[in-house]
């Protein structure tokens, strides 16, 4: 008997107090958000009550909130995008062998060391979008090198502003992707290249069919990342553009609706929204592992 | 964080160290049972052993004056102990964020500050701060506050603040160079008057007609146009229960918005307050609205302020068709229910109502004191002309929307996100509509 507690308990204990803290402070406050978010506590003096998930409808007539959605969707499909695309690149050319790869790895990385908040005040001027009398920042680099064609409102683009603003997100972590891609790379064992190339395949060839089809785990983690991290986005936007309604996107929408509107209940809908989005990408990522994991 | 646990002790020690631990938490139990049986029972009637002042005046100037006002307090209560709950962060938001949960934990301060108004309507209805009329009466404070002014913050006929101070919001800046070379007399005096002297910058010279900066400053645009296009009463009449925001008058107001919009800085979305004024002193934009804050920024000393002068590098008068109206807005002080130190609260507004602590913090903060009695020889430069109109006969006033005088906190946010869509689509029906709605829904 005692043998046998003596077995699992020391390692229930150890990881009990995680186990309480993650239940209360992770799945408590999910659960106590989602509580909120079905109540009809629209201010503070109003008792919580249920409202029947009426808040998750009535969210799509707010006139903010179908804006809000949009530029998400926008920036995610930039800044997701772009960020695979440039990374893949870079790694690219890092696995064809070239000087200094230690120091270029470690620049490329640097930019995801700082804080999008700290960024964001350099994008910020940089991505002003004054005309060629005031000009600043990189419109005002376009015109001193004669790229007056290239000068644009940036951010503040009616329809595609959001995707103006995925290019500091993008700089910051393509530099991440490039890392996750090059030990992707790097796990291509050199015989089977050195095989494709006694076959006759041209060095295109070796890449098209033998490297990245091994891939796509790669590829797919940094999607997973990539994706929850633009979902939640919320720094990027306060730093560089504030709660203005031209760049509102719902996690920003959360903020406004519980610390300026005083509107729990719409903030919380919000949070459980984003929770299910990003649960929406991460879930089947999970089980997708869980069972690679078990046929391995 | 995930990974991170506490240290705990392991299960299987001796009996003494157990012992000890069983010490260790009967007391720290029984320390936060007297501690709670402190704060908690007991509601501080008549405590003056100290008072906790929350307030976001963190700023220069007006930590200067916080600070004037603390010497002045001690002064008249030393047996009480200043504690100054200041939180930084421009207009509150970070302090307001705070304020709230520590109210909704019934841990509130001694005294916040709020701008006066609509803004603490949320804190009367819920219940979270007390009635002052008794107060005003006992202090003899009514007479010395403009009788327009108190009626603008009572609700339901009861006053719940003091205010210190009062800023003007219906200021226009301009550049009179700018101005010379685009051929303009003086200052506009109506809306029409604007929009044709900003017609005239645009055609002859090449800067900004009106420097605009964050959607924030488009509200505060806003509230000037509606005052200037409808006038005192119309627009004081909008902030009450009912008030029609469909009517043509505010119709022709919103449209006379959309036009004025259409000479604003490009690049407005990237540019705060600061930026957007500056660039009249700077000789780049001719005419800028913004409160008279500006002032301060303009004369300051570095680096807190751009060091130019008034007459040669900027002028200003009151806003186009708000002459003779002061659009104020005004920080205030309040007795929040359950207050642990409730004598030393009204110890600390007697101060902050009273002239004597008014003149100290408003020069430094650079405002003037709500109260008329002020010491006229202590406001200089702009101050003393906004002193001049605060006090004379036949002002008329009108509350502040943005700066929280006359809409609650869901039809100020509501508005703010009309404005921001407009700045898109740029559509006035859908404006009207919106602010329509917003009135509907605030509840007031």
């Amino acid at each position: 008997m005692a043998r046998r507690w003596r077995r699992w308990l020391p390692g229930l204990l150890l990881v009990s107090p995680s186990i309480i803290a993650i239940g209360l402070f992770v799945y408590g406050l999910i659960f106590w958000n989602t509580r909120v978010a079905v109540s009809g506590k629209h201010d503070e003096i109003t008792p919580y009550g249920f409202d029947k998930g009426r808040n998750f409808v009535d969210l799509w007539s707010q006139p903010s909130w179908p804006g809000a959605v949009q530029n998400a969707l926008v920036f995610t499909v930039a800044f997701v995008g772009g960020a695979l695309a440039l990374g893949a690149f870079l790694a690219f050319l890092m696995d064809k062998g070239i000087r200094a790869e230690a120091s270029l790895r470690a620049i490329y990385l640097f930019p995801m060391a700082v804080s999008f908040i700290a960024s964001g005040v350099v994008w910020r001027w940089l991505m002003n979008p004054a005309p060629p009398q005031r000009a600043v920042g990189l419109n005002q680099l376009f015109g001193k090198v004669g790229l007056d064609a290239l000068a644009n409102s940036w951010w503040q683009h009616p329809t595609w502003g959001m995707a103006a603003m995925a290019l500091p997100a993008i700089w910051q972590m393509s530099g991440y992707v490039m890392a996750l891609y090059l030990a992707g790379f790097r796990a291509v064992p050199e015989e089977l290249r050195e095989a494709a190339r006694v076959d006759g395949a041209s060095e295109w060839k070796v890449y098209r069919h033998v490297v990245f089809p091994r891939l796509r785990p790669v590829t797919l983690s940094a999607l997973i990342i990539l994706g929850h991290i633009s979902l939640k986005v919320f720094d990027l936007i306060m730093a560089i553009s504030g709660k203005q309604i031209i760049t509102y996107v719902p996690a920003v929408a959360t903020y406004v609706e519980i610390f300026d509107r005083h509107d729990p209940a719409n903030g919380a809908t919000i949070a459980t929204y984003l929770l299910l989005a990003v649960a929406l990408l991460v879930v089947p990522y999970l089980v997708w592992s869980v069972r690679a994991e078990r046929t391995r | 964080m995930r990974g991170r646990t506490p240290r705990r002790a392991p299960r299987h020690t001796t009996g003494r160290v157990s012992r000890r631990w069983k010490a260790i938490a009967a007391t720290a139990l029984g320390a936060a049972l007297v501690v709670s049986g402190c704060g908690g029972t007991d509601d501080g009637g008549d405590d003056a052993s100290q008072v906790e002042v929350f307030s976001w005046w963190t700023g220069p100037g007006e930590a200067d004056g916080l600070a004037a006002m603390k010497a002045e307090f001690e002064k008249k209560n030393p047996g009480t102990k200043f504690i100054n709950a200041a939180i930084a962060g421009g207009s509150g938001t970070q302090a307001q964020a705070v304020l709230a949960s520590r109210l909704q934990n019934r841990k509130p301060p001694d005294s916040f500050q709020g701008h006066a108004g609509a803004e603490l309507l949320d804190y009367i209805k819920a219940g979270q701060i007390e009635r002052l009329d008794s107060f005003f009466d006992q202090n003899g404070l009514r007479p010395a506050y403009p009788q327009q002014l108190l009626q603008q913050i009572s609700y339901k006929g009861h006053l719940y603040s003091v205010p210190v101070n009062i800023h003007r919001s219906n200021m226009l800046w301009y550049n009179p160079k700018i101005l010379d070379d685009a051929g303009i007399a003086g200052p506009p005096k109506t809306i029409a008057e604007f929009i044709t002297a900003l017609k005239a910058v645009k055609a002859r010279t090449g800067k900004v007609p009106l420097s605009l900066g964050a959607q924030w400053t488009a509200d505060h645009l806003l509230e000037n146009v509606l005052l200037g296009s409808l006038g005192t009463d119309a627009y004081n009449a909008l902030w009450k229960p009912g008030a029609d925001w469909s009517s043509p008058a505010v119709r022709k107001a919103l449209t006379d918005f959309a036009e004025i919009m259409k000479y604003t800085t490009a690049e407005a979305a990237s540019t705060d307050w600061q930026g957007a004024s500056k660039a009249v002193v700077d000789g780049k934009a001719a005419f800028n609205i913004m409160g008279d804050w500006a002032y301060g920024y303009f004369t300051g000393s570095a680096p807190n302020g751009l060091g130019k002068k008034v007459d040669t590098d900027f002028k200003y008068a009151a806003a186009p068709g708000t002459d003779g109206t002061y659009m104020w807005l005004s920080d205030s002080f309040t007795l929040p229910k359950g207050a642990p130190h409730r004598a030393g609260a009204i110890a600390w507004l007697k101060v902050a109502g009273s002239r004597e602590g008014q003149d100290l913090f408003n020069p430094k903060k650079g405002s003037i004191p709500a109260r008329t009695d002020g010491n006229k020889a202590l406001y200089t430069g702009y101050l003393q002309y906004a002193l001049g109109e605060w006090t004379k006969p036949g002002i008329k006033l009108a509350g502040s929307f943005w700066h929280g005088v006359n809409a609650g906190k869901k039809q100020h946010t509501d508005i703010d996100t009309a404005v921001g869509l407009f700045l898109q689509n740029k559509d006035v029906a859908k404006l009207q509509a919106a602010l329509v709605e917003a009135a509907k829904n605030s509840g007031q």
